[in-house]
């Protein structure tokens, strides 16, 4: 899932400063299972901005709406009836989201009340962590199926480097090194030959490097 | 025991503290009242486990809340006792009370006619210091 933080609402009150009517939009898919913008993070943020405006003698009318998501044009179009009503939208989506809101609606001003963090998973209850960076050519089959791009610093694709130390990155002593991982998973395999073979060097075309990716089928289009 | 503590705690009820969500906790700071106590059952002793262990750390997540709004997290408070300890609520709610007469009013207060999103805003919802 795409893991999302939300931003303080000191900069959420800067962002909605000149704003008195404003529409919350939360998103029920990646941002809602991480806990950062779905229905109910949507009811505390709102009773939050109400309360901070209160605090200082002014009124702040919010309307909360949580659309199923907001990266299909099908769902945010749903908001179209009363989107008129509001000065500006404060998405609680991922930056896609937030982007194609402001897209289907370009004359309100959208404004991001998630800072977009990573590909990850859910490690336990509240633990959110990185696995994939959609660097567009997945090289899991020859790593044992944990992503040098994601999992080490310098993104490796023969690694580790000399600052693995007792499994551990030298960036941050809590993070794993990514290729011990991949090592320490080979070996559980019987697949150690593989760390044998050169990884050689990476297309990163389709990556971020080849500007922005789009994906096609045409057999789905309409 | 015809213990008395003041009659501006309203106490709400439910089931265990585990049930109280942020969102019970911002509505009640919403529609007015000057602050929020929790009394759950004694640490190790929830019927439900972890109910008021949860609560505990809702409690804490409130209050950096409550200080990041500006109504200060110093409004809300868990407290632990036994139903069997009467007295030790009697106390607790004095003990709070005065806690939130020192603070004084909520800030929020003073746009509290403005309709903010809560629901039935009564009278009782309105005027006294409230309790969970």
């Amino acid at each position: 899932m795409i893991v999302g933080n939300r931003k303080s609402l000191e900069e959420i009150l800067r962002m909605v400063r000149s704003y008195r009517k404003i529409l919350l939009l939360g998103c029920n898919e990646c941002v809602t299972v991480c806990a950062a913008g779905g229905e109910r993070e949507v009811g505390v943020l709102a009773s939050e901005l109400r309360l901070a405006r209160m605090k200082d003698g002014q009124e702040m009318e919010v309307r909360e709406h949580t659309l199923e998501r907001q990266c299909d044009h099908e769902y945010v179009d749903q908001v179209k009836p009363f989107v008129e009503d509001y000065e500006a939208i404060l998405s609680m989506a991922c930056g896609a989201g937030v982007q194609y809101v402001a897209e289907r609606y370009r004359a309100k001003p959208v404004l991001p009340a998630i800072d977009t963090s990573f590909l990850g998973v859910t490690l336990e209850q509240g633990v959110w962590s990185e696995r994939c960076q959609g660097c567009g050519t997945c090289v899991l089959d020859q790593t044992g199926g944990i992503c040098p791009i994601a999992r080490c610093a310098k993104s490796l694709l023969n690694g580790p480097c000399g600052g693995s130390s007792n499994g551990k990155c030298e960036v941050d002593k809590e993070t794993d090194c990514g290729w011990q991982l991949i090592i320490d998973r080979l070996k559980e395999l019987g697949q150690l030959d593989r760390y044998e073979e050169i990884i050689p060097i990476k297309d990163w075309n389709t990556s971020r490097d080849g500007g922005p990716r789009k994906r096609i089928r045409e057999d789905l289009k309409l | 025991m015809r213990l008395s503590y003041p009659a501006n705690v309203k106490i709400v009820k439910v089931p265990c503290t585990g049930r109280v969500d942020l969102l019970l906790v911002l509505k009640a700071f919403e529609a007015g009242v000057d602050g929020v106590y929790l009394a759950g059952c004694l640490e190790g002793e929830c019927h439900f486990l972890k109910g008021n262990l949860r609560a505990k750390k809702r409690v804490q997540y409130l209050k950096t809340l409550l200080d990041e709004v500006g109504i200060g997290g110093g409004r809300l408070e868990m407290y632990n006792m036994s139903s069997a300890q009467g007295l030790r609520f009697a106390e607790i709610a004095r003990e709070m009370t005065e806690k939130v007469k020192g603070l004084g009013p909520s800030p929020v207060k003073r746009i509290r006619n403005v309709e903010c999103g809560v629901r039935n805003r009564n009278s009782e919802i309105r005027n006294p210091k409230s309790a969970l």
